[in-house]
């Protein structure tokens, strides 16, 4: 590989991103290296400069501020998983036990996760039901994106030139609310999945009076189902209200992993189970 | 660059580029070879180590990370309290066989007791489930982590004492019977053991194959004289620019002339200094493609010839004819089933090196088939055999995929050209692409029962798509007809089976050699006439298995070992527990399945002999030299069982030397289930033999007691002086009879039989299946080492798990560990093994084989499963949760 930077502050990080054209952010690693893996099997080499965030301490961390928590972009998923957090994000939580396998856990970050663009992102849905924000600096100063803007499609973000994705910034959740997370695959560890949910319900008095729900891997990126959502709220939380036409905006494919039809199907029986699990 | 870091407690400062991968310069640039690498993408964890006491994948880790930081290695294990413990525990439990994924798995297992010091099985399993083994079942690996764990003390000296392959077990006896731990098991435990990536010599010139990314292309290669090294192509093979398995078949070119038929087809190398070979760019290379269409199985018979000298794509036909008309039935069954390629995903890809040696040559390196080796290699450099050594490196993980060379003939050619040691490491992806595979079937079945039960034919037809070259084709299409209607009472089969060429991956020898594809079909017809019979599934079987005194539809008559019917009297009573336990309403339901299966030890009507020697020097020293290469099975622990009882020693008495063609006598390859059996009894032989001169000169009885201490023998007490080295040579070849055009003959000596039930429970509404527990009854006529046979039975079974639901390998597509599925420690339930011993007159104590037998009944038990549960049955695996879910609603 041809150059590595490793800056120390966020300044220098974005100096650097700027003079040296075509640098390759890293964090945890757990993508980066897959991928130049995959390339070289048939000489692709991929040489770009990697730029390696790990040593800026700013962008290390799990903090609760004024309006939520900032999950920095070298939080891995063991450390998220290590915090105290309130019953909303344990949907997130579930999912960050099922990102590959306790290695990955250890060095993959939540951000880095989401600057991949999988469409099987694992922690694009849950992230999704907790209305959260990407944190973007670049060298006119930060921008702060939802989620849904930030993921333009299938390994592509909002990310401009000179860009670097900083923090996830997650609001409090509603008072009472509970997040969870299923994800479907064929084997049970180190699996991509073939459809995946999460939600995050709150309940007043046993009536839904706030519903986010969103499916991975049903479509270039994760998405929010505003009609499911809509159809549980103000009502006790009812799997049968959630019906195959919720979920039409949803772009399944057929692939090595499962067909795009039973994606669609699976993906409605696991949402229902979800909102089972969560009433 | 140099980077400071904390490496298995001292101070190491690595020097190495900072983006290195950790595994690199671990391996590369601190000589810790003990850290494997399997993927490189972080799929296997071969490569996990401790960070900061973390554990992650080198391989994913840029050194840069890792400065100021410690790092522990399986290397320094053994220095803990903890780490130690764990190394004993593994070695007891048998939790390495290869050994291949044993560091990984030591180093998970680490950081799990360092927080959770008692943790329970779910803890395990999260804890490890980003490691592969594809050797164990890992059920094995759990119950050491859970012993671990519950061990109050252990210490490094009772690691240190466990032993090595050349200096066994102190106090060892080693008796038939008895499950001692490997004897070649500490060098996996403490990453010492040398796979065919961990050693070559450093002045080695690194060799990088050049592949098609087409399935089928014509191509030329012009001036390379822009490029910084050398490329070897066609014209630079000094001897036949090919191999292949049979003697008469060398079609599968080194470097092909000009014709590309598969996806990873040979075509150049790079060859030259590492840094430089790495640098070379696909578009540097001077190759002009012209792309073709691909052959399928459905289009290659009677479409365009492939190899001229198969104008029809048919490279073999078996078949079988037994029985002039079938009685009549009361029931008929039929049905059609397709299977997939399946990859072997040994977790060590293929590795190692060559260096002339003046007019003779040594290749070192991964390798089942060691005399083979010598042979393909003798023949590309175009000198006699015995100018080629062939030096195996240990083998982490075979299952037939490493029967073929791949390497070696071109790190031999290399050099043999340059005068330079020459080496090669295949990455993960190209191993996949390159490699053999299971060969995907295609399958016609239909089968006959009279209203009692008893079946009355069987008729199978099956197309088996060998891919690009003939590699292990034969051997399936001949192993296929004369296995296919299982081991039961057939007055009348059909069975053909033939192998198709096209332009798909060579498909090869993987455990079964084809008789997992067939043992679907010919169970699930079994269970098709049950029901219509009215009759229990297990029951069924019962009615129709061979007993001894049976004669098989290859006219053979069987007269010992023949123990299908104690194997499924044992799985009864599990049997009735298991369906009485099942859930049969609601989201899910629950299933259990039972299927049987036999398999001939040996080649197929063709000689297969071993030959094994002992030696007992003047000065006391025993050898036993063993040409039988271990690759993770067992065959060095067992057949020094099998030697030194018939010597009556303890195994603790024999040093050995292990597989080397320059020292050890032609003990055949590893496959066909055959070393137990065949060098079994050739170890025997050499151990009588051996015996038998000691007793000689000593004027001994039959009964006299020898013991060896401080390099003296003594027979019955009496030293024995001896003024030259003796000798006990041993050889076997199994007794067989060619089969003729009906398939008649004596293919096998002698045959393993097994019967597995599978419980499982199917997700109704999502088609996914939790598999909840395997009890497997396996004839292996004497179970020389039963700690090892177990290892072997859920191996198999674990990889029959992957065949039936999760495994499919796709060219262009699942080239990688992530796509490509194998069953991870999460997806292997328990397993109840029953080992059954049914002498086998001819074995060695009665031995058997067990390698290939524990895979066949998996899969079918499973699918025999999912129909109980849901009345379903599946025509296709992998049974991926929507195939299932098709299924159910097609029901």
């Amino acid at each position: 590989m041809d150059g590595y930077l490793r800056p120390r502050t966020l300044d220098d990080a974005l100096a650097m991103l700027a003079a040296t054209p075509g640098c390759q952010v890293l964090a945890g690693g757990t993508d980066v290296f897959p991928a130049r893996t995959g390339a070289e099997v048939w000489l692709k080499r991929d040489n770009r400069p990697l730029l390696d965030l790990s040593g800026i301490a700013a962008l290390a961390g799990i903090t609760e501020t004024a309006t939520g928590w900032r999950i920095g972009a070298l939080a891995t998923w063991t450390e998220f998983c290590a915090t105290q957090l309130p019953p909303a994000f344990d949907g997130l939580k579930q999912a960050a036990r099922q990102v590959g396998g306790a290695q990955v856990q250890n060095r993959g970050t939540l951000l880095g996760n989401l600057c991949n663009a999988s469409p099987a992102a694992d922690g694009a849905p849950p992230l999704l039901t907790l209305d959260a924000q990407v944190e973007l600096s670049g060298p006119a100063g930060g921008r702060v994106l939802p989620l849904a803007a930030f993921l333009l499609g299938n390994r592509r973000t909002a990310l401009a030139p000179g860009e670097i994705a900083t923090a996830l910034l997650l609001p409090h959740p509603p008072e009472g609310a509970m997040g969870g997370f299923m994800k479907l695959g064929a084997r049970s560890h180190l699996v991509i999945s073939i459809a995946m949910v999460a939600g995050t319900l709150a309940l007043e008095g046993g009536v839904v009076r706030h519903a986010r729900l969103a499916v991975g891997a049903c479509s270039a990126t994760a998405q929010r189902l505003p009609l499911a959502e809509a159809a549980l709220l103000n009502a006790p939380p009812d799997p049968a209200r959630l019906l195959p036409e919720h979920l039409a905006a949803l772009t399944p494919i057929d692939d090595v992993r499962a067909s795009a039809a039973y994606r669609r199907h699976a993906a409605l029986v696991l949402l229902q189970r979800l909102v089972e699990s969560l009433a | 660059m140099t980077i400071a870091l904390t490496l298995n407690g001292a101070a190491e400062l690595v020097a190495a580029a900072p983006a290195t991968r950790l595994s690199a310069a671990l391996r590369d640039a601190c000589g810790l070879t003990g850290t494997k690498v399997g993927c490189d993408t972080g799929d296997c964890g071969a490569c996990t180590v401790l960070l900061d006491g973390a554990q992650v994948c080198a391989c994913l880790v840029p050194l840069a990370q890792a400065e100021g930081r410690a790092v522990t290695t399986v290397e320094g294990l053994a220095a803990t309290p903890l780490g130690a413990a764990l190394q004993a525990a593994f070695h007891a439990h048998g939790a390495a066989q290869c050994g291949i994924c044993t560091p990984g798995m030591l180093m998970a297992a680490t950081e799990l007791l360092a927080t959770t010091p008692h943790p329970d099985e779910a803890q395990v399993q999260a804890a490890l489930g980003g490691v592969l083994c594809r050797c164990t079942g890992y059920r094995r690996i759990i119950a050491a982590v859970l012993a671990a764990g519950s061990a109050t003390t252990a210490s490094a000296a009772a690691v240190l004492a466990l032993g090595t392959a050349t200096a066994p077990l102190a106090g060892a006896v080693g008796a038939v019977g008895e499950s001692i731990p490997r004897l070649d098991g500490l060098p996996k435990l403490n990453g010492t053991e040398r796979f065919g990536a961990d050693d070559a010599p450093a002045d080695a010139l690194w060799l990088r194959p050049i592949r098609s990314p087409y399935a089928h292309a014509r191509f030329s290669i012009g001036d390379a004289s822009h490029l910084p090294v050398r490329l070897l192509t066609a014209a630079d093979i000094p001897g036949r620019n090919g191999f292949g398995i049979y003697p008469d078949i060398k079609d599968q070119a080194v470097f092909a002339p000009g014709l590309a038929r598969y996806r990873g087809d040979c075509v150049a190398a790079l060859l030259g200094e590492r840094a430089a070979v790495e640098a070379v760019r696909w578009d540097d290379l001077p190759i002009t493609w012209q792309e073709l269409p691909p052959l399928t199985a459905t289009a290659a018979p009677g479409g365009p010839a492939l190899h001229e000298r198969w104008p029809d794509n048919i490279l073999t036909t078996g078949r079988l004819r037994s029985g002039e008309t079938p009685p009549p039935a009361t029931h008929i069954a039929q049905g059609e089933w397709t299977t997939g390629f399946v990859e072997h995903a040994y977790i060590e890809p293929e590795a190692g090196w060559a260096e002339r040696h003046g007019e003779t040559i040594h290749v070192h390196g991964c390798t089942q088939a060691p005399y083979m080796d010598r042979e393909e290699v003798a023949g590309v450099l175009g000198i006699a055999p015995e100018a080629v050594r062939i030096i195996p490196s240990a083998c982490g993980g075979g299952f037939g995929g490493k029967l073929d060379v791949s390497f070696q003939p071109m790190v031999a050619v290399a050099a043999w050209l340059t005068g330079r040691p020459v080496r090669a490491v295949w990455s993960r992806g190209e191993s996949l692409a390159s490699s053999t595979k299971r060969h995907p079937a295609s399958i016609q079945a239909s089968a006959g029962c009279d209203a009692e039960g008893r079946l009355t034919s069987f008729e199978f037809e099956a197309d088996y798509d060998t891919g690009a070259y003939a590699s292990w084709g034969p051997t399936v299409a001949g192993r296929v007809p004369v296995h296919c209607m299982g081991p039961y009472r057939l007055p009348f089969v059909h069975s053909q089976a033939r192998a198709v060429l096209t332009n798909n991956p060579p498909s090869g020898a993987f455990r079964g050699f084809g008789v997992p594809q067939a043992a679907i079909a010919q169970e699930m017809l079994w269970d098709q006439l049950a029901d219509a019979a009215g009759m229990d599934r297990l029951e069924f079987r019962l009615l129709n298995a061979l007993r001894n005194g049976d004669t098989t539809n290859t006219g053979q008559r069987l007269d010992h070992s023949v123990g299908l019917v104690e194997c499924l009297e044992a799985l009864r009573p599990h049997w009735h527990a298991l369906r009485a336990a099942r859930r049969t309403t609601g989201r899910t339901r629950g299933g259990v399945g039972v299927a049987c299966m036999w398999y001939g030890i040996g080649n197929t009507g063709m000689s297969n002999p071993s030959t094994m020697r002992l030696t007992l020097a003047p000065d006391g020293r025993l050898t036993f030299h063993n040409g039988a290469v271990d690759i993770g099975q067992g065959s060095t622990t067992v057949l020094a069982q099998i030697a030194a009882e018939a010597l009556g020693l303890p195994v603790s008495a024999l040093h050995m030397v292990l597989y080397d063609t320059g020292l050890t006598a032609d003990a055949g390859k590893t496959s066909a289930s055959r070393q137990t059996f065949v060098s079994g009894r050739a170890a025997q032989a050499a151990g009588a033999a051996l015996r038998g001169e000691i007793l000689r000169r000593a004027n001994a009885g039959a009964e006299a007691r020898l013991t060896l201490s401080d390099g003296t023998l003594r027979v019955n007490g009496e030293a024995l002086r001896l003024d030259s080295t003796l000798e006990g040579l041993g050889s076997y070849d199994p007794p067989t009879v060619p089969l003729d055009a009906d398939g008649q003959g004596i293919p096998y000596a002698t045959y393993g039989f097994a019967a597995q039930l599978a419980a499982l429970e199917v997700d109704m509404d999502l088609g996914t299946i939790h598999l909840q527990k395997i009890v497997a009854a396996h004839d292996v006529g004497r179970a020389i080492n039963p700690l090892l046979v177990q290892g072997q039975v859920e191996g198999g079974i674990a990889q029959g798990i992957g065949l039936a639901l999760m495994e499919e390998y796709l060219p262009g597509r699942t080239e990688n560990l992530h796509d490509y599925l194998i069953p991870t420690i999460g997806d292997v339930p328990e397993i109840e093994t029953i080992l059954i011993e049914a002498r086998e007159p001819l074995g060695p104590f009665g031995a058997k084989g067990i390698g290939e037998p524990a895979l066949v009944p998996t899969a079918p038990a499973i699918l025999s499963a999912i129909r109980d549960a849901t009345g379903a049955t599946l025509r296709r695996v992998p049974a991926l949760p929507h195939r299932v879910l098709e299924a159910l609603r097609g029901h």
